[in-house]
């Protein structure tokens, strides 16, 4: 289906292509006219993308804005997008986040300006491309394509130790997603024998029941390649290197679009097309997503730098994400849907604070700041509320992704909610002791002593963000709703391909048996 | 008594004989315009190059043969032959600027360019293992000459001087294994050969095996696969740029080509046996040809190695076999080359007269002095690790897809994870273009134009995107070229 007769989705995917074309077209040394026009294409794109929120049937389950067109047909792989109620966020945090950063970036790159803004647009294309792929062959395409552009951020833009993190982003990721590669051909190959038919068709693939020892093998090399990117514990050595490294439009669209991908990907195709190993490796999944949420705390609380503290809350948050996933309720999937969005605001939000301090004083170090409420209040006042959302505090949009996952978890076995709500507590610790560092207390360096406040740019880069931290915390109901057939549809589907006798049922508190999820309504009012 | 040669024998091979006569006419020219310069002579090795395609396709078919069965023009020459007219026509666009800043205004350079295409071509149409032997000979000893051309310089001297040595040894284990087959089946001829051999046969005499061991030793040399690559960073190094370029691509094809024939047609009772054989030679080569060519810091040197690793995948596609396979051997052979030939091209663009750029650091900043020939080199070194949307990708995936089919899972993972190995270095020089300040060595200002170089590059950046996107069409044509090979 289209859209009002246009392809909504592949207008989407491939509008910032304009502005790549454009900005070719411009001169070199124009820095000027290529920001604008960078700014130009993916605010329209953001714009066109709320089309998709003016078209979307919450209530219909199944894909929407579906578009399947042949496209190699010697082996099957079709040119196959489409929407639901998981990915319509993700799009438009992707074309939001995308636009943040142009604005977020304007004064910070100087160099090869014009080649900065073709390699964040083609990004944008490459990311907007991987949530919407139905098809396996076109996903994989787009999940390879995308790192490049993500390559030459960190490596031409970056800062000292940018060649070493550029690749290692690159080798690390590649060598888990080629494994990802053999096994995508070997679903092939098993639906082919199934069926008869050669097709890379996700929704076909759906339907596949895979024999047993099989199964293990093909989720460890999708679940590999999504865990690297996530990134689950231990596969998250490359993140803290790409972050710091990277230039802040980098990290921004690093954390806040790249890591859902990860994420994303469990819950289109690792999870739904071997529920049997996931089943058998569920244990396993959840321990490791609590150790990431515990160990990426406890890692940010030594970190003398504020980006590496950062990028290490990443991987705390991120194991929420993953819990909720694993909890296979709809509480815990939502929550970690609303925190996949609430993540990529809230870190792209403090990615974005600590690279405009960086612009002022060039140096990361907490060390080096103190007191800098005295010449930044604004800005001091900004970076508390983002933090705050980070911490997850009531009213602000990290407290009903957290609350949730944690009320998922819990159902499954109380311990999955008592040891990461400890990790509240260090995320508490260890951000609100960066802020009194970096803020309060007296003003040790008199280099801070000069230092403006939020620009009205930079103000106009934030709002959006702090519009939503508070939006989603108060008043979460529209993005629950939207995404809530979905998430039950994705239930569903896991829960069905798996044993019924090991089905994890909820271990009752009192004597009342809950043996199927409850449906707890999430909202309020509900019609 | 045996009818004489009818036209149809001439038809048949009729592509082959106008690049023959035209390499001629070419030296007769030569001859009389010395001094002229070598443009025209150029120009004119393009032309019997288009005439020579042309012919090749309307001789193509199925069922034609000729000098008694020993040559066709079945759909599987055809596209080979093709491939071999694509190479040898980017090499004559590299030799244009190439031999004027080399002061090299031979003419015979050209005639031996169009005699070696030749012989590809005879390897790829021939049904008869010394018919392969004479198309082999042809395109070797071309070569040879090929790569000493520059006769001042001692490396090129050198590299020629080892070529031949080694070739010729190769030569010699090829012919005995081509006598020893001949012992125990009594014809030449590949379906001859493959009636003769019979299951009992295969396992009983040990002329069969000697001569399909001299036999892969024989073409293991000429392809260079592992361990028999020695010579190739030498040779490679020291031949003549647009040599190189042509030597990593053509003959490595036609050697192919002419190797899957005999094995696939002639040798196919022992399709268990080689094909273990192989799978090892195939793991091996990939891998050693990766693990060398990340310790390169010369660009030439670099892009010799990793031909190595490259006759590996395509090894590895004749593995697996079948028609999936047997058309990623086809399929790989053109994206190889067009990818080689414009990263040569490139380095040949951005040299200056008589001194060529081929150290990595020659190119530092190079991405913003020329911004879309060093995007052209970026396309072309993400082909070659093969990253989706190029060329290289959709021939890697066509091969991986084959194996998995058929059950090599381990030949896949290995294979992927080469790809990895090798995107690290050929990475390294999109690191040195973008990444790093211009050195004192580098390119300061725009390379001079040159419409040739511009053409190569070009026509191979986009066959290689066009290969990469929308691949289908080429695709559907080399699986049906070996269809009927496949289905022996």
């Amino acid at each position: 289906m289209t859209f009002l007769g246009l392809p909504l989705l592949s207008l989407i995917v491939f509008l910032p292509l304009v502005g790549v074309v454009l900005l070719f077209l411009v001169d070199r040394r124009s820095a000027e006219l290529a920001k604008w026009i960078a700014l130009g294409t993916s605010g329209v794109t953001f714009l066109v993308s709320l089309a998709l929120l003016w078209g979307f049937d919450p209530q219909a389950a199944g894909f929407q804005f579906v578009e399947q067109v042949a496209w190699i047909p010697a082996w099957g792989a079709e040119y196959h997008l489409g929407l639901d109620g998981i990915t319509l966020f993700l799009v438009l945090l992707t074309t939001l986040l995308t636009w943040v950063a142009v604005l977020g970036t304007w004064h910070a790159v100087d160099r090869h300006v014009r080649e900065f803004m073709i390699t964040l647009l083609l990004l944008e294309v490459g990311m907007s491309g991987v949530f919407v792929a139905l098809d396996v062959f076109l996903f994989y395409v787009f999940w390879e394509v995308m790192l490049f552009p993500m390559y030459f951020l960190i490596g031409v833009w970056g800062s000292e130790r940018r060649l070493y993190a550029a690749i290692k982003f690159v080798v690390y990721t590649m060598t888990a997603s080629v494994l990802m590669l053999v096994a995508i051909l070997a679903v092939y190959y098993a639906n082919y024998r199934a069926t008869g038919r050669l097709t890379f068709d996700l929704l076909e693939w759906y339907k596949l029941g895979i024999g047993l020892p099989a199964q293990y093998w093909l989720f460890a090399a999708f679940a590999l390649a999504f865990a690297v990117k996530v990134p689950m514990f231990p596969f998250h050595t490359w993140l803290p290197d790409a972050h710091v490294e990277a230039p802040t439009a980098g990290s921004v669209i690093l954390a806040g679009v790249l890591l859902k991908m990860g994420t994303y990907g469990f819950i289109r195709f690792a999870m739904p097309l071997f529920p049997l190993a996931v089943q058998a490796a569920l244990p396993y999944l959840i321990a490791l997503s609590i150790v990431g949420i515990v160990y990426g705390a406890l890692v940010c609380m030594v970190q003398p730098d504020m980006k590496k503290l950062v990028a290490y809350s990443s991987v705390s948050h991120l194991g929420f994400c993953m819990l909720g996933l694993f909890a296979l309720n709809t509480q815990g999937v939502q929550g970690a849907v609303i925190q996949m969005l609430n993540h990529g605001i809230s870190t792209g939000g403090l990615f974005l604070m600590v690279g405009m301090v960086y612009e002022r004083r060039h140096t990361k170090a907490i060390a080096e700041f103190g007191g800098l409420v005295e010449t930044m209040p604004k800005y001091a006042a900004v970076f508390l509320i983002v933090v705050l959302s980070s911490i997850g505090l009531p009213s602000l949009n990290g407290f009903v992704g957290e609350y949730l996952v944690l009320l998922g978890a819990f159902q499954v076995n109380p311990w999955y909610a008592i040891v990461p709500a400890s990790a509240v507590i260090l995320a508490a610790i260890y951000l609100l002791w960066m802020v009194q560092r970096v803020f309060f207390g007296p003003m040790t360096n008199p280099k801070n002593r000069g230092l403006s406040d939020l620009s009205l740019r930079e103000l106009a880069v934030m709002a959006p963000l702090l519009l939503f931290i508070v939006w989603v915390g108060v008043y979460p109901k529209p993005f629950l709703s939207r995404s809530e057939t979905s998430v039950n549809a994705f239930i569903r589907q896991v829960r069905g391909g798996m044993h019924v006798q090991a089905d994890p049922a909820p271990k009752p508190l009192a004597a009342r048996a809950a043996p199927e999820p409850v449906r707890v309504p999430l909202t309020a009012e509900r019609q | 008594m045996k009818p004489a040669l009818s036209a149809a024998d001439f038809l048949v091979f009729l592509p082959q004989t106008v690049l023959i006569v035209m390499g001629m006419v070419v030296v007769l020219f030569d001859l009389y315009g010395r001094g002229r310069g070598t443009r025209n002579l150029a120009l004119l090795s393009l032309l019997s190059l288009a005439v020579a395609a042309y012919a090749q396709v309307a001789v193509a078919g199925d069922g034609l043969r000729g000098f008694g069965d020993t040559v066709t023009s079945d759909l599987y020459a055809t596209a080979f032959n093709l491939v071999f007219i694509v190479v040898t026509a980017l090499t004559v666009l590299l030799s244009f600027r190439y031999l004027d800043y080399q002061g090299l205004e031979r003419g015979e350079y050209y005639a031996l360019l169009l005699f070696a295409c030749a012989g590809m071509m005879i390897m790829a149409a021939a049904l008869d293992l010394l018919m392969i032997f004479i198309g082999l000979e042809i395109l070797s000893i071309s070569s040879y000459i090929l790569c000493g051309i520059v006769q001042r310089d001692l490396r090129s001297n050198e590299s020629a001087l080892k070529y031949f040595l080694l070739g010729a040894f190769a030569t010699g284990f090829l012919l005995y294994g081509i006598a020893m087959l001949y012992g125990a089946t009594g014809s030449l001829l590949l379906r001859d050969i493959r009636t003769a051999l019979t299951k009992e046969a295969v396992y009983t005499n040990p002329y069969i095996w000697m001569g399909l061991g001299l036999l892969l030793v024989g073409f293991g040399f000429k392809i260079a696969l592992v361990p028999f690559h020695m010579w190739t960073p030498d040779v490679y190094e020291g031949a003549p740029t647009p040599i190189t370029a042509f030597l990593s691509t053509g003959p490595k094809a036609a050697g192919f080509a002419a190797l899957a024939r005999i094995l696939v047609e002639g040798l196919s009772a022992a399709q268990a046996e080689w094909s273990q054989v192989l799978w090892l030679l195939a793991v091996l080569t990939m891998t050693v040809g990766n693990v060398i060519a990340i310790q390169q810091d010369n660009l030439k040197r670099m892009l010799a190695y990793s031909s190595i690793a490259h006759a590996g995948y395509i090894l590895a596609a004749l593995v697996v076999g079948g028609r999936d396979g047997l058309g990623a051997v086809l399929f790989y052979s053109l994206a190889y080359a067009l990818m080689n030939s414009g990263a040569f091209a490139i380095l040949i663009l951005a040299s200056a007269r008589g001194r060529e750029r081929v150290v990595f650091s020659d190119y530092a900043g190079f991405g913003y002095v020329e911004p879309v020939i060093a995007l052209a080199m970026f396309v072309f070194m993400l082909s070659l690790a093969g990253i989706p949307l190029t060329a290289g990708f959709t021939g890697k995936f066509q091969i991986f897809k084959a194996a998995i089919d058929q059950g090599y899972i381990w030949l896949a993972v290995i294979g992927v994870l080469n790809s990895v190995v090798s995107l690290y270095y050929y990475l390294r020089i999109v690191v040195v273009m973008y990444m790093q300040p211009a050195t004192p060595g580098s390119l300061t200002q725009p390379a001079p134009p040159s419409i040739p170089l511009y053409a190569a590059i070009g026509v191979s950046a986009l066959g290689v995107l066009a290969l990469g996107i929308f691949p289908s069409w080429t695709l559907e044509l080399a699986l049906r070229s070996v269809s009927l090979l496949a289905a022996r």
